[in-house]
């Protein structure tokens, strides 16, 4: 009998609710399985004075479409409603039940934070609290692969990106998720400038590799927009919107543009 | 009036140094497993771990984690030299090429990643906080013995959890000198004059067997220590990225850079002439 998450038998799984295994004896094995891999892809560019969060709203499981609008990327420690004292981003793709429960808790400990302190916890702060929340669950892990976007103690842009179990570093850029893999070398190449040199610079090995620099917000915005396009076109799991989050001095500005249906 | 004034009095010193609860916190280094840590609500937590976390048992496994590494670190006459690389690959996907795989614990103690990048992270930051606790309690600072025993014992009450680390502590104290631990998952911990850890540690093993001695000047420890770290970057393809070299001395550590493989490849190559079976022009 073919499963209902899986209609290829011989084709790969993209869910892990696998069924008991059935044996020639008739014996079943029963497994464990709490996750679900619900598919999308997300990422984070920051630049000099801004960080850009961004995830397509595709939420899948197997290969249905559960819906076209699930958002991965939130606002923390915002006032119910106005939303006017956020200054802090976290984008979760994975496991979404996982997601929202991580979400969920960080909001509740932002917000406790300025309760109890009368000031916004910092980004490094919220960066280093959420490593310890996602290492809480060392044996029983968020199935999440979590990005964390701000504005650092200088005003400048401040992306984090996690591992499921907390393990954290800074960076200026990171793709997550089922597309990270066709999204990140971009990146890379596009934001770093990894592999570019600059022409006439030298000959062979003595050619001068071009510096990477922070890029202007429009320039992101359209890099981010590109990246996901791109994934689209060739990612079963990614499409339908693409909603992005620009963290700046001002505030949260949130963009929903639509990606491709099919 | 003897029995009035014990009534009323109470010995001077009571209130001085901790009570006895407060003792057995200090002496208590590992908290309660069950209470800090969300367990799965199964039989056998440590093999449903295995099954999601480990791709060694499970090529399919939902979770990925952070792996692979060449690390190293070796004593000598000026103190400690500290190197790594800085990839960390989830599968064969390249997780990262950025880790930093030298954790600062404290001004004059550092500690290497190997394994699990959060583990590594998570319980060195601990190590960090405890080390802290011992000054404030002790008036100085902790030795590096000490400190690499704090670690050992903590992940040994752990074992057979999951956990995955392969580090090494490095410092300088005025008690010890030069200090040098290797401390693992299993509980191991062993003091050492030199110790390379991860994928590619045979690979560093080879070259820094080959060139050591106690005897090193700084300028020549530095540069066995990036020159190993080249050699695993060369032939292990878990390892690569950037070389992280750190110099451990008696007033704390000082950092000597974090460089591209590539350049320094290349450099080797073309100026020492090493790395001869590579070709330099694209034929």
């Amino acid at each position: 009998m073919l499963n209902a998450n899986s209609p290829l038998a011989s084709g790969p799984s993209y869910s892990f609710a696998t069924p008991p295994n059935q044996t020639s004896t008739n014996i079943k094995q029963h497994s464990f399985n709490p996750y679900t891999d619900n598919g999308g892809s997300t990422l984070g560019i920051t630049g000099d004075d801004f960080a850009i969060l961004a995830g397509d709203t595709r939420s899948t499981s197997g290969y249905n479409i559960n819906t076209r609008y699930a958002p991965k990327v939130f606002k923390i420690g915002e006032d119910d409603g106005t939303g006017e004292s956020a200054h802090i981003v976290l984008s979760v793709v994975g496991f979404a039940a996982d997601g929202n429960a991580l979400k969920e808790r960080l909001n509740a400990i932002v917000k406790m934070y300025r309760y109890q302190h009368g000031k916004p916890m910092s980004v490094k702060a919220c960066a280093q609290r959420l490593s310890t929340i996602l290492y809480g669950k060392r044996f029983f892990p968020y199935y999440v692969h979590a990005i964390l976007g701000g504005l650092d103690e200088e005003g400048k842009g401040a992306l984090y990106s996690y591992d499921p179990v907390g393990s954290y570093e800074r960076e200026q850029c990171r793709a997550a998720g089922a597309a990270a893999s066709l999204i990140m070398p971009f990146l890379d190449n596009q934001v770093n400038f990894k592999n570019q040199y600059i022409p006439g610079s030298g000959e062979g090995h003595a050619l001068e590799a071009r510096k990477a620099t922070p890029l202007p917000r429009a320039e992101v915005e359209q890099l981010v927009r590109d990246a996901f396009t791109s994934a689209v076109e060739r990612h079963i799991e990614v499409g339908d919107g693409l909603q992005m989050l620009v963290v700046t001095k001002n505030g949260i500005e949130e963009i929903y543009d639509p990606l491709k249906k099919d | 009036m003897n029995s009035l004034v014990a009534q009323y009095s109470r010995p001077a010193f009571r209130n001085e140094g901790f009570s006895e609860r407060e003792q057995d916190e200090f002496s208590q280094i590992t908290p309660p497993l069950s209470l800090r840590f969300a367990m799965p609500p199964i039989a056998n937590p440590s093999s449903f771990l295995r099954a999601v976390t480990d791709d060694h048992s499970n090529p399919n496994c939902p979770i990925k984690l952070a792996h692979g590494t060449t690390t190293l670190a070796f004593r000598f006459q000026g103190g400690i030299i500290v190197a790594t690389d800085s990839r960390a690959s989830a599968g064969d996907w390249i997780a990262s090429q950025t880790v930093k795989k030298v954790i600062e614990i404290n001004n004059c103690l550092l500690g290497t990643m190997a394994g699990g990048a959060a583990d590594c992270q998570y319980w060195l930051a601990y190590l960090g906080m405890q080390c802290r606790l011992h000054e404030l309690r002790h008036k100085r600072r902790i030795s590096v013995a000490a400190a690499s025993k704090i670690l050992s014992n903590l992940v040994y009450s752990y074992k057979g959890m999951g956990l995955s680390m392969g580090t090494m502590c490095a410092g300088v104290t005025p008690q010890e000198g030069p200090a040098l631990y290797y401390i693992d998952s299993d509980g191991t911990r062993l003091a050492g004059n030199l110790f390379c850890v991860g994928s590619g540690q045979t690979f560093a093993y080879g070259v820094l067997d080959a060139e050591y001695h106690y005897d090193l000047s700084e300028e020549d420890a530095l540069e066995l220590g990036r020159r190993s770290i080249l050699a695993a970057t060369h032939r292990d393809a878990f390892s690569g990225g950037f070389i992280n070299l750190y110099h451990v001395k008696e007033d704390g550590w000082v950092k000597h850079g974090f460089n591209d493989t590539n350049p320094i490849f290349w450099k080797t190559k073309l100026e020492k002439g090493e790395f001869s079976n590579v070709t330099s022009e694209l034929v």
